[in-house]
């Protein structure tokens, strides 16, 4: 992969303590991606299982793409430039195996179309960060893509960084509140 | 219909028959949606009877609107109405969070409830599928637990139904904790933490319909706008004129705690007896020192003027509250003798959390030690407690005690007005000089007898909000913040908190009619649209009842407290002028179009063709002349 498209290959880093729950990427994600402004369609998704712990929730892209490997349909494919999971709507069957797969749980199904819905990193320049920076909250940031197996670790539940960030922020007793 | 779902659902709580209905486009137009249009509805469906509508029995109507704007102005927010136990008139008290974004989502501009459930219910909402629920698990639990049950098993239905969806994000609730449960005037409704609907007593309406919750999930996208291209570049610039207001996005209302006591010297200090105060430990220095998130928002906002604040040790660990915010800072601090950060957070965390409204309570918590300073509520009537200024576990154990209507609890609950009412007929000692509030409502943190803050002598007395101080009355008009300014927000339903610039201000117009596609301009919403709301408004204040009427103009007048002079600070000496009062009362009145008792004027409601209304104003004409 490496001297493919360089500039495109990038990672968008998350840092949950700085999310302030504004939802703008989900509103930029989905004027992008549906022409509305849809949350529920949105492909980044901020979880709010507790007030004051906003998780933004978006592909990771995997360096063993779990999600691609379990696609029983080849709905699924890696972009070569960007690196992104393609969804191939055609394709899609909505079954959901990609979402057992995935150690996040980060796709899900459209809320009213039959297939499932990932990030595609914008061809590169997501509008997500864009919106995020632009009122420097700076909780989502570009970072250059390497090939490191890190990346794969923030893969997690919602679930699992509201406890740890709860229990970071609110005290311990916190975890078990999720 | 643009920007408009275009469908509110019907909640008869007695015989668990929901339905959905339709506004015609004519109606939208005229009174657009939160505010305007709860206060039409109520004028349609109570007007007739208003005097007998008891605001805690099952003939209210409980109210909870969208606006065509909510969700696409950035800060959405909801409105909550109905008839207000407070001031017995018309409410728009607003609440921010995603509630309102995920109930448009869901396909409904509002949800009205009447009647009363036999037990304890929650309502539902997924989408078309709507059912009510029985609430008797969480019935009596605190903010946080109520939240987080519903939160988990909404979210685990959510699953269970739809289990192939992948992970299900949150719904939205807004709900009642204990105080609201046991109908105090003085409850909220309450959104996510520390985001509460406080003014005019919701939540008490609320509990006395045994509705403990409203929960969300809105799979949609938001309504169809007419433009919505137009609509994004207005975003961005509403975006880019508060990206820049540095400060406020900084501190919020988080630094005015110190400021509006040593600037402005129009905070209440212990029961409104001072405006001023110059303590250092009350400065958002300290403040800052428990935040664990210093941006937090709702909906679409770039200003995240909350902050999260935590405390993590000490005898309040475990006390998690927004920033808190001025007024809370005002009325649980200073009001009550207490200059400390962590004591503040620790009250505003307690009452989020009992379901009280930081203002009514923090005004009646005042009110109650002022008494017990003067030896007019003795340690016996407060069941034990010795309520001295600056003692916050003193101040903790009344709030508590008035949501568990407890005691001497039972008769705060009603709020300070009320409270003073039954407290002079019970000690035989006239009290009205200790009780700072405006027709039954406690007036926010910001006084006007030194004239620096931004009320000024027409704000309160003439408002149809009466002591809200987001909704203050100014002439001319068309000032900044002026009461339309308000009325508008409400009505749009959107924070205020995005538009102090005149440069924001301005793109609204354009807003509506880039969402809506109907062309507004300001000098229609001040002599028409807006005007029509107010007029409604301000006559079902007049009516009020049925425990009290206030007498037109009479009553508009400010708290006996602010024509004492203020005792200290650089205004020293400063009270109200009766004599500037009486004139500029009397000029709001014309400017608006009351007459000189500040009774809209019978040609006006006319020229507005609210023939109905005028009517109905008879009685109260008719009053005034025996």
């Amino acid at each position: 992969m490496k001297g493919l498209s360089e500039s495109k290959r990038v990672w968008i880093a998350r840092d949950y303590l700085k999310c302030s729950g504004c939802r703008r990427c989900e509103i930029i994600c989905s004027l992008s991606h549906e022409g509305k402004i849809w949350p529920e369609a949105s492909r980044i998704r901020v979880f709010m299982l507790l007030p004051g712990i906003e998780v933004p929730h978006l592909c990771v892209q995997c360096h063993d793409y779990p999600c691609v490997e379990a696609c029983p349909t080849q709905a699924l494919s890696v972009n070569k430039e960007t690196e992104a999971v393609n969804v191939d709507k055609e394709k899609c069957v909505a079954c959901g195996k990609c979402i057992d797969e995935c150690p996040g749980r980060i796709p899900y199904i459209h809320p009213i179309e039959n297939y499932v819905v990932i990030c595609d990193l914008c061809g590169g320049k997501p509008k997500c960060v864009e919106a995020c920076t632009a009122g420097r909250w700076n909780a989502l940031e570009i970072i250059k893509k390497s090939d490191t197996h890190t990346f794969k670790l923030y893969a997690k539940s919602p679930e699992t960084v509201t406890r740890d960030i709860a229990s970071q922020i609110y005290g311990k007793k916190w975890r078990e509140t999720v | 219909m643009r920007g408009y779902s275009g469908k509110v659902l019907d909640v008869d709580l007695s015989n668990e028959n929901i339905k959905e209905t339709k506004f015609d486009e004519e109606i939208l137009k005229q009174y657009i949606g939160g505010r305007g249009l709860a206060t039409k509805i109520l004028w349609d469906k109570l007007g007739k009877n208003w005097e007998k509508i008891d605001p805690l029995g099952s003939e209210n109507l409980l109210l909870m609107l969208t606006g065509p704007l909510t969700g696409y102005v950035p800060g959405a927010r909801l409105c909550v109405s109905g008839k207000s136990p407070q001031s017995n008139g018309v409410v728009g008290s607003t609440v921010g969070g995603e509630f309102s974004v995920e109930l448009k989502c869901a396909g409904y501009d509002g949800v009205i409830f009447y009647g009363k459930a036999e037990k304890p219910v929650y309502l539902f909402i997924k989408d078309s599928e709507v059912e009510l629920k029985p609430a008797n698990h969480i019935w009596g639990k605190g903010s946080q637990e109520t939240l987080r049950i519903l939160v988990k098993e909404c979210r685990e239905e959510l699953a269970n139904r739809f289990p192939r969806r992948g992970l299900w994000k949150e719904p939205q609730a807004v709900y009642i904790g204990p105080a609201g449960e046991r109908r105090s005037r003085i409850a909220v409704v309450a959104a996510k933490w520390a985001h509460a609907a406080g003014y005019g007593g919701y939540g008490g309406v609320m509990g006395s319909k045994n509705l403990k919750a409203v929960v969300v999930k809105g799979t949609g996208p938001l309504p169809d706008v007419v433009d919505m291209e137009k609509v994004s570049t207005l975003i961005n610039k509403v975006l880019d004129i508060n990206f820049r207001n540095i400060v406020f996005r900084r501190w919020g209302t988080g630094n005015l705690g110190h400021d509006v006591g040593s600037r402005t010297s129009s905070e209440p200090v212990r029961n409104w007896q001072e405006e001023w105060h110059n303590e250092e430990s009350y400065g958002s220095y300290e403040f800052e020192k428990y935040w664990v998130k210093r941006y937090w928002a709702d909906f679409g906002c770039p200003t995240s003027c909350l902050k999260l604040a935590v405390i993590r040790s000490g005898p309040f660990e475990g006390a998690i509250t927004d920033n808190p915010d001025y007024e809370n800072q005002a009325y649980l601090g200073p009001n009550l003798g207490i200059f400390n950060a962590e004591e503040n957070i620790y009250l505003t965390a307690l009452i989020d959390e009992l379901g009280l409204c930081g203002i009514q309570v923090g005004n009646v918590l005042g009110f109650a030690g002022e008494l017990y300073e003067k030896g007019i509520l003795t340690k016996q009537d407060l069941e034990g407690i010795e309520l001295k200024w600056g003692d916050p576990k003193a101040f903790a154990a009344l709030a508590q005690m008035i949501a568990d209507r407890k005691g001497i609890g039972d008769v705060l609950a009603e709020g300070t007005h009320r409270a003073a009412l039954k407290i002079s007929e019970l000690k035989g000692v006239d009290v009205s000089m200790y009780d700072v509030t405006e027709k039954g409502i406690a007036i926010g943190a910001h006084g006007i007898r030194s004239e620096e803050d931004y009320p000024g002598y027409e704000s309160y007395a003439c408002s149809v909000q009466a002591g809200d101080h987001t909704s203050v009355a100014r002439i001319p008009l068309d000032h900044g913040n002026s009461e339309f300014r308000s009325l508008l927000y409400d009505t749009g339903v959107f924070c205020w908190f995005n538009f102090f610039e005149k440069e924001a201000q301005d793109l609204l117009w354009p807003f509506i009619e880039a969402v809506t596609g109907w062309k507004i301009m300001e000098e229609q919403w001040i002599k028409a649209i807006g005007r029509r709301i107010l007029h409604i408004q301000r006559t079902l204040l007049l009516l009020g009842g049925p425990d009290l009427q206030w007498v037109p103009r009479k009553d508009d007048d400010v708290p006996i407290r602010w024509y004492t002079p203020l005792g200290i600070g650089p205004h020293k000496g400063k009270a109200v002028d009766p004599k500037r009062l009486c004139r500029d009362r009397s000029e709001y009145y014309k400017a608006v179009g009351w007459d000189e008792n500040g009774i809209p004027l019978s040609a006006e409601l006319k020229r507005l063709g609210l023939y109905d209304v005028d009517k109905k104003l008879d009685d109260v004409r008719q009053k005034i002349q025996k």
